[in-house]
């Protein structure tokens, strides 16, 4: 068992060692110079060449890759990501304050898209051919060609700005000081976001929970329970459930990934201040400290997500965790 | 292996693939649990509508792209006495504050963008079937490699990594092209790697080996037939994500610049728009894009059920 978790913490190091230095490579071969992007065109312009090559000295123009992405990452595991051209901070405070807000958005749109797309797929499953499934089938279906922003855009068109029931954007209301605002306020500000969110994460669970479920129901233990006089619902219950969790746990784990990549857009659309929306802003921008943080730090997370998803598999699967298949 | 009163449960690798088209049994069965089904019928009309649906979800899309190729230059004609109408018979899609028409600008731009995805979903498909062609033949080094690779890239959220190379190539078109072609190769590349690995394993290979060809007649006689198929149906299912991806990443402000027609610029423009209740900018470009996309998925799962073995007796 602990040899199991080492393996697998020891995978994600090397993994997002990995994903440390191609970030750090794509942000340096950028075609934007950091000297100009610094200074400004303006004062760039205006500037000696003395200062220009101090500046350039400075930036680490010159600097081989190497050199600089050794001091950048050791400096980095010191918690020091570098300053933010966008927001005149140090990488890591605009990271902690913007991945609250992330968190709170992807946390909520995770639960809800994963019990909702459980239970979705189980009824499905359980319903197989009648009209119940082929409700949930076709709006998998048609979901999974729907784009993520689009989908926030309508929604904001039908309830914010038809229905007026939620705000047009952003996390807090417009002209509030920061002490006044309530958690009723925020709540609101959540809602439509993690709404566009989780609906878009429901297809993938269930689709996959509903063939599970068949599975399951095809089982000779299933045909036994019910042929002892079970309910289906009994039978699913007492015997099934288990087995459809584990992998549409696991799956919900590793979908960490998508529901990130999805938040990025919905922050874009509702002008909701987290990680995504900083990044866009960082590559619109060139503020190459700030991506590159950020980049590394959505992949940590993601990391994080699927050593999750293995160590559960491994912890409540018994034929994992006594070592039979692995 | 006949099954005849049991349906059979497709567990492909790719969701959204197994029986859309589900044939409603004759009788209602009495059962709750829906094991036993009355016989198919119909079952040559089935595989005919399926071919059928293929071939009209490939020419709605050849339609689209042509007529959106052939009206570019009408797309971006300005009229400024009809800027901002709301939908009727003349604009049915409305106009922009430009007095553009926004269906004649929607096709244009799902034109552009059918083409990018196109364009980057095949270089991407054959980075797939290099990749799981190198990992499940070149030995263990090798296959523990690409595995890594396939793990790194999925590590990193498909639009973070987006961002991230069209940054580092200075946006624009080949931002876009050459950042969807290399993240979207992975799922495939496994699709790939593990058909390959089942092929080798299988009887008439081992057979062919015993009596002697070399290893690449069996590679073109037994391997690429057993797989081409898969990979057709891999690559056809990728359109759809790379085409969302292009279109996600320039709404996003990376990917093409605003002069060109690409559904990702209509929408972003819409959100200035929004507020003043233009509903028509967002709503009906976007669901064109959906339309879009759902011919291609009805076209590759269409395809699917026409070539794979498996399925193709449902």
């Amino acid at each position: 068992m602990a040899r199991f978790l080492i393996r697998n913490a020891v995978k994600m190091l090397l993994l997002l060692l990995a994903v440390s230095l191609l970030v750090f490579a794509l942000v340096s071969v950028s075609p934007i110079d950091p000297v100009q992007a610094n200074v400004g065109q303006a004062a760039y312009l205006g500037m000696s060449e003395e200062k220009r090559a101090q500046l350039s000295e400075y930036w680490g123009v010159e600097t081989p890759f190497w050199e600089r992405y050794v001091s950048w990452l050791t400096s980095a595991v010191q918690g020091d990501l570098g300053t933010s051209l966008r927001f005149n901070a140090p990488v890591s405070e605009v990271i902690a304050t913007r991945a609250l807000n992330s968190l709170a958005l992807m946390v909520v749109a995770w639960v809800i898209s994963g019990a909702l797309g459980f239970v979705l797929g189980v009824a499905a499953g359980a319903n197989r051919g009648r009209l119940l499934d082929r409700i949930v089938k076709g709006y998998c279906f048609l979901l999974a060609s729907v784009p993520t922003f689009w989908l926030g855009l309508v929604f904001l068109i039908v309830f914010s700005v038809q229905l007026g029931w939620f705000p047009f954007g952003f996390s807090v209301p417009i002209g509030v000081s920061a002490d006044d605002v309530t958690l009723t306020d925020t709540l609101r500000h959540l809602i439509l976001p993690a709404l566009t969110l989780s609906v878009v994460g429901v297809a993938n669970i269930a689709l996959h929970t509903r063939e599970k479920t068949i599975d399951v129901l095809e089982s000779d233990y299933v045909r036994f329970a019910r042929a002892r006089g079970l309910t289906l619902w009994e039978a699913l219950r007492a015997h099934g459930l288990r087995n459809i969790a584990l992998p549409a746990i696991t799956l919900q784990f590793a979908s960490v990934s998508e529901i990130l990549g999805g938040s990025v857009l919905v922050e874009q659309v509702f002008s909701y201040p987290g990680l995504g929306q900083a990044a866009v802003v960082a590559g619109l921008g060139g503020d190459a400290a700030l991506l590159a943080g950020i980049a590394v730090m959505s992949a940590a997370i993601v990391f994080f997500g699927n050593l999750v998803a293995n160590v559960l598999y491994g912890v409540v699967d018994p034929r994992i965790r006594k070592g039979a298949v692995l | 292996m006949s099954r005849p009163f049991v349906q059979a449960t497709s567990s492909g690798e790719l969701v959204h693939s197994d029986d859309v088209f589900v044939p409603t049994p004759s009788e209602p069965s009495t059962s709750s649990v829906p094991l036993l089904h009355a016989p198919r019928r119909a079952r040559v009309a089935n595989r005919k509508a399926t071919l059928a649906a293929f071939i009209a979800a490939v020419c709605a899309l050849v339609a689209v792209v042509v007529f959106g190729i052939l009206v570019s230059d009408a797309a971006t004609a300005t009229d400024f006495m009809a800027k901002n109408l709301a939908p009727s018979a003349q604009h049915p899609f409305g106009t922009d504050w430009m007095g553009r028409d926004m269906l004649l600008r929607t096709v244009a731009g799902l034109s552009t963008s059918v083409l990018v995805g196109l364009l980057a979903a095949t270089v991407s498909s054959i980075i797939a079937l290099v990749l799981g062609a190198a990992a499940a033949l070149g030995g263990k080094r090798v296959d523990a490699a690409v595995t890594w690779l396939i793990d790194l890239v999925m590590g990193v959220p498909h639009i973070v990594l987006l961002v991230l190379i069209s940054f580092a190539l200075g946006k624009g078109f080949w931002g876009v092209t050459v950042g969807v072609a290399v993240t979207h190769w992975p799922s495939l590349a496994r699709v790939v790697r593990a058909e390959v690995l089942q092929c080798k394993q299988a009887g008439y290979v081992e057979v062919a080996r015993r009596l002697g060809q070399s290893r690449v007649r069996i590679a073109l006689t037994h391997v690429f037939p057993f797989v081409f198929p898969q990979f057709l149906v891999g690559l056809i299912l990728l359109f759809p994500h790379a085409i969302l991806h292009e279109a996600a990443i320039t709404f996003l402000g990376f990917g093409l610049s605003p002069e060109q027609p690409a559904i990702g610029i209509i929408l972003s423009e819409s959100m200035a728009y929004l507020s003043a209740g233009m509903w028509w900018l967002a709503v009906f470009p976007g669901c064109a894009l959906v339309g879009v996309v759902l011919l291609f998925d009805v076209a590759g799962s269409c395809l699917r059920k026409l070539v794979d073995p498996h399925s193709s007796q449902e």
